[in-house]
């Protein structure tokens, strides 16, 4: 006998003296259960966002920001070539970073589940990739700042080896440096939700393929992708919000030869110039739900998740 | 997310096929890359008295991570780190309680479950500086002052409660329902079913929620500083020594922040192994 088995034997002794009890409907259960998340939500996700739209229609100047309905915060901002500018800087690293920690992700996922036979080995794999989640973001980018400088252990190596006479000066300061430290944060996020997906494949259904004659390749695009599709979905869902949103990391690693649409609007929220900011704000939580909401729309997330 | 990996057997003697060898090379890859820079951090936060932030090496010392603890020297980072333990602790116990509460009811269609959905992904999705700005702006329509468990907690469940509650979504996948149905026949009621069949069976995918939360709150940067008050938590304060010096005394409270993760990492896992061990015990003694 289990210990579920046992606990429940001793609860049904317990139950024999319970009085009956108030009965509610399974849809009030429900939503007493969900209520606290829902609350919570509304309060200081929902109802925030809600203000930036009220605000971002206020008028401001030095001293204060004053109630009105103008629309200039929102004129200034699409007119001025700056904001094309970061947005399209800003996109162009989200796809770069995309494709590199899709294509990363959805293989390391694939190795861990499909080819790592022993589970501990799989377990110990899958730890080695997440440990350095757990260390601060801040302190993994400017490690790359040691690594990549013109004196740091990357070029030191490759003069060692004599495949290089010059340090490289692209790696440090570049787009280069701020793709590479975004694969670095960002690849786990792939990895996690396209490795649960797999995982949930049969494998049965592999060898079915294969003894079908399907080539691995067809295999892969024609069963493995599309049960994996929810994972890559959410991945993807990640990485792309977590690049559009960045803050930090544009700031530290490019050497001020981009900025990012989250650390151009710190600036005007430091500045207090708040009408604006959320103007900025609105724009952004737009443009990233569209992006969301047709990733959703290709994939149904919602019913592969709430089963 | 350890709850992603499941078991699968195979014939061993099967020979492996090229793309083992291909993508195993990726994955070798991929942890070097990972593994890199953190290596030159560590190496570098044992650098010499006289040393610098980059190679080479001048000596070898602790005098870096002294400098840490030495108040007045710079921003009090034992205090911060407190603080931030403090604050994880909380996120994490709120986020296990409100999301496990979430996915039981998610379980059962009622209506207003997509509106909560979507609420959520928007939630979980949006830039996190703004979630900041938001809250922020909310305290100042209100006149509140802002503070490490008030804004700053709020700030950062908006975050860490729709990890949880997808997190649930993927522990209740893999449940089996008969054990419910199983308590039920045996004439449990609901309350007991989930005390005594649901919530057991459930504690590791639980532990690990309550650790990505944990975690998740730790790291956070972009949702808090805005919202934080007076009382800064340690990834605050790293902002503010990346922002001002260049010292390895950086390099230093990563190698600590990085033994402290590991340890926390370390004594849920080891709880983890001994339950299931524990439960196998229990199942082969029957």
């Amino acid at each position: 006998m289990s210990a579920s088995q046992q606990s429940v034997g001793v609860a049904l002794e317990r139950r024999a003296f319970a009085r009956p009890r108030l009965r509610l409907s399974p849809r009030v259960v429900s939503w007493l259960q969900v209520g606290p998340l829902g609350i919570i939500l509304v309060a200081f996700f929902a109802l925030p966002t809600l203000l930036f739209l009220v605000v971002s229609f206020y008028d401001y100047d030095r001293t204060g920001i004053y109630p009105a309905f103008i629309l200039d915060n929102y004129r200034d901002l699409l007119t001025t070539p700056a904001t094309m500018r970061v947005y399209v800087s800003s996109l162009k690293f989200a796809f770069i970073v995309w494709g590199i920690t899709l294509f990363l992700g959805f293989n390391i996922a694939y190795f861990l589940v499909f080819h790592v036979r022993s589970s501990l080995v799989r377990t110990v794999l899958f730890l080695l990739c997440a440990i350095p989640f757990w260390t601060s973001g801040l302190i993994r980018t400017i490690a790359w700042i040691p690594f990549l400088g013109r004196n740091g252990a990357f070029n030191q190596t490759l003069m060692e080896l004599h495949l290089i006479e010059e340090p490289l000066e692209f790696l440090l300061f570049s787009d280069f440096a701020v793709v590479i430290t975004y694969v670095h944060l960002f690849t786990l996020l792939m990895v996690g939700p396209i490795a649960n997906s797999l995982s949930k494949i049969d494998p049965a259904l592999l060898e079915a393929a294969r003894d079908a004659g399907a080539s691995r390749w067809r295999t892969m695009v024609d069963v493995v992708i599309p049960l994996s599709k929810t994972g890559i979905a959410l991945g993807s869902i990640l990485v792309f919000t977590q690049v559009m949103g960045d803050f930090f990391v544009v700031k530290q690693m490019s050497g001020g030869q981009s900025a990012s649409i989250v650390s151009a609007l710190a600036t005007e929220i430091q500045a207090m110039q708040y009408p604006p900011a959320s103007a900025s704000a609105m724009i952004l939580v737009l443009f990233v739900a569209l992006l969301v909401g047709g990733m959703m729309r290709i994939v149904d997330v919602r019913k592969e998740l709430v089963r | 997310m350890m709850g992603a990996i499941g078991t699968r057997s195979r014939d061993p003697r099967e020979k492996r096929p090229w793309t083992f060898y291909a993508l195993a090379s990726l994955c070798g890859l991929f942890l070097l890359f990972l593994y890199g820079p953190m290596l030159v951090v560590y190496l570098l936060s044992f650098q010499g008295p006289n040393g610098g932030v980059t190679f080479p090496m001048v000596g070898f010392s602790l005098t870096w991570f002294r400098d840490i603890f030495e108040p007045g020297q710079m921003a009090n980072i034992p205090v911060a780190f407190g603080r931030s333990l403090a604050l994880a602790g909380v996120v994490s116990l709120l986020t296990i309680v409100i999301s496990v509460a979430a996915g039981l009811g998610f379980r059962r269609p009622f209506p207003g479950s997509g509106v909560i959905f979507y609420l959520a992904v928007a939630s979980l999705v949006m830039p996190s500086l703004l979630v900041g700005f938001g809250v922020g702006l909310g305290f100042q329509f209100f006149d509140w002052q802002p503070d490490l468990f008030t804004s700053a907690l709020a700030a950062q469940l908006t975050w860490t409660l729709p990890f949880g509650l997808f997190a649930m979504f993927a522990v209740f996948n893999r449940f089996n329902r008969s054990y419910e149905e199983a308590a039920t026949d045996l004439g449990a009621s609901a309350w007991q079913r989930l005390v005594h069949v649901t919530l057991p069976i459930l504690l590791p995918g639980i532990i690990g929620v309550g650790l990505g939360a944990f975690t998740l709150s730790y790291d956070e940067f972009a949702r808090t500083t805005l919202v934080i008050g007076t009382r800064n938590t340690l990834p605050l304060e790293i902002y503010a020594l990346v922002s001002s010096s260049s010292s390895p005394t950086l390099f230093a409270i990563g190698t600590l922040t990085t033994a402290v993760s590991f340890l926390v990492i370390g004594v849920a896992i080891t709880v983890i192994l001994r339950m299931q061990r524990r439960r196998a015990a229990n199942a082969q003694r029957s």
